[in-house]
């Protein structure tokens, strides 16, 4: 069975981000970039369902323009066998995404997809659904543990009140939570022998598939400062504070 | 394409929940922007008492009712080919989901079908095309217009108040839902239970951090949660320490929350767990480090070892 692996290069999740003067974005000129953390798990997954012997080969894939490749290779540095890179100049929206994805599943026949449940970017949270959708496969959000058995794969999805375990016919997509896996870090020698792993290029245009917006972004601008407030000194205060001058208890 | 709004039910087959009541709040100013009316989908089998609670809501205008056994733990698959059904009819330009996990789970599956885009977790609803929502974990916000003759969009809870629960008398309309398509299964649940609030509907709330050292020191904020009605949240690191269990974290990759009194203690507040809190309407820290970067969010601060202040707390509320 083949594993496709979405990743996307976003900024790197300890930086504070900052909005650009004009309110047009976020600043992202000379920022610490990096494979977003739910596609890092996704990746790990991948690699240990090829160690447990699930799978035969994991290709990863990433649409962006060419300094995607840098999460690319250390895909590959991680265990992936080979990677794809659609070219796109701008961040395409979820939708144009999914679209890609589809057509790559078409090429490619992957018993399992898997992608981050979210970038930390966008935190739009929509194109693992959106892939299940337009390839006609079900979809084990927020996983939490995957288990493949026989054709199905039973999925403990992370939901609001605790969680719900699924089973899915495969082919399936699954988005990863948290804690469905802690990622290794690439060692020097695979860091090495990734360079001479195979990464093919492909465009929208070769893949058929139109990318337009849908949605324009109109302002990005700061959240509002909340004002730090006062120091007091003792719990007694606290209380007195809360219950007569915010009048919360 | 018309322009009635199609809301999603957060429900569990025997309660609406109060999700849905924020998400019609959003539905509400949509229609106020010229949007038509507000019909709510209740998708699951046997959930005559939902019905009955949807039926009295004085802000929806039909209740639109799919009972089926492949609907009953609405599993994004099943329920995603009722929705279309609908949309495909041409009467909706909008369908709104709560941003729970259930509607991420199932709004882009529908957007997808569709052919629209999605927005997600709106935080205000500008204009009927136009949408505020929080992007890079709340660290900036973006005006987003939609340009789809569909709107499908997800609602953010916490920034939307409630509409009111009594005072409508709507008939409620059975719809068709479409043959199962079974490539989906319901196994199990692990639901937590608890006697407290849930954290995403708590008027109070106290979390632990990292300085709580130990799940075993959780009782001491659970004293204090118990004087004041509060629910007990707890931050990333917590969680990840194994102090407690994951359903119980608030932030960025957790639950958003916006009590009206949220009390951090031994959370030194890293951008993750800000990001799920900020929007309290008072917020207390209790910490041992006056430079923990919470303190700057606070309203109140308190530097104080948490396992003397807890307990203290605990005997000025009684």
């Amino acid at each position: 069975m083949k594993v496709l692996v979405a990743i996307k290069r976003v900024v790197d999740a300890n930086v504070k981000v900052r909005v650009k003067a004009d309110n047009s974005a976020v600043e992202l000129a000379n920022i610490k970039m990096a494979i977003n953390p739910f596609c890092e798990i996704a990746i790990e997954e991948a690699i240990r369902l090829k160690e447990k012997g699930h799978a035969s080969e994991v290709l990863v894939v990433s649409i962006g323009p060419d300094t995607c490749q840098e999460q690319l290779r250390t895909a590959l540095a991680l265990g992936a066998d080979r990677a794809l890179q659609i070219k796109a100049e701008d961040s395409p929206e979820p939708l144009a995404i999914a679209k890609l994805l589809k057509a790559v599943v078409d090429q490619e026949q992957p018993g399992l997809v898997i992608l981050g449940k979210q970038s930390i970017d966008g935190d739009n949270n929509q194109t693992g659904q959106m892939l299940a959708a337009l390839a006609n496969m079900p979809q084990g959000t927020f996983a939490s543990d995957v288990e493949i058995e026989g054709d199905s794969l039973q999925v403990t999805r992370e939901i609001d009140g605790g969680l719900q375990k699924v089973s899915l016919k495969m082919p399936a997509v699954v988005t990863t939570d948290l804690r469905l896996n802690e990622p290794r870090y690439a060692s020097l020698p695979n860091i090495m022998k990734a360079k001479r792993k195979p990464l093919e290029t492909q465009t929208p245009e070769d893949l058929g598939i139109d990318i337009s917006p849908r949605q324009t972004v109109l302002e990005v601008t700061p959240p509002p400062e909340r004002a730090a407030g006062v120091k007091v000194g003792s719990v007694s205060e606290l209380v007195e504070k809360l219950k007569n001058e915010a009048g919360v208890l | 394409m018309g322009n009635a709004i199609l809301v999603v039910a957060e429900h569990d087959n025997s309660q609406l929940k109060g999700a849905t009541l924020n998400t019609l709040q959003a539905a509400v100013e949509l229609k106020a922007q010229g949007a038509g009316a507000i019909e709510l989908l209740i998708a699951g089998q046997g959930s005559n008492a939902v019905v009955e609670q949807a039926a009295a809501l004085p802000d929806v205008d039909r209740v639109l009712v799919a009972d089926a056994g492949n609907l009953a733990h609405q599993l994004p698959e099943e329920v995603s080919s009722v929705v279309v059904n609908l949309l495909e009819g041409g009467d909706y330009g909008y369908l709104l989901a709560p941003a729970t996990t259930n509607g991420k789970n199932l709004a882009p599956r529908v957007a997808a079908l569709m052919d629209v885009a999605q927005v997600s977790d709106i935080t205000e609803v500008v204009s009927a095309d136009t949408f505020i929502r929080p992007i890079y974990a709340g660290n900036a916000l973006a005006k987003v217009q939609s340009h789809d003759a569909l709107k499908v969009v997800t609602v953010r809870t916490t920034a939307f108040a409630a509409v009111a629960e009594t005072g409508g008398a709507v008939e409620a309309t059975s719809v068709d839902a479409p043959a199962a398509l079974g490539v989906s299964s319901f196994v199990g649940e692990e639901l937590s239970v608890s006697e407290r609030p849930e954290l995403t509907s708590a008027r109070i709330i106290i979390s632990g951090g990292r300085g709580m050292q130990s799940g075993d020191n959780f009782p001491l904020l659970e004293a204090v949660a118990d004087k004041i009605g509060a629910a007990v949240g707890a931050s990333r690191a917590a969680v990840d320490s194994g102090f407690v269990s994951n359903d119980m974290q608030v932030g960025q990759t957790g639950k958003i929350v916006a009590p009206d009194l949220y009390i951090a203690v031994g959370i030194s507040g890293a951008i993750q767990h800000l990001a799920g809190m900020k929007d309290s309407k008072v917020i207390v820290a209790i910490n041992n480090d006056e430079e923990a970067p919470i303190f700057n969010v606070a309203d109140f601060g308190l530097v104080a070892d948490l396992f003397e202040a807890l307990p203290e707390l605990e005997k000025e509320l009684g």
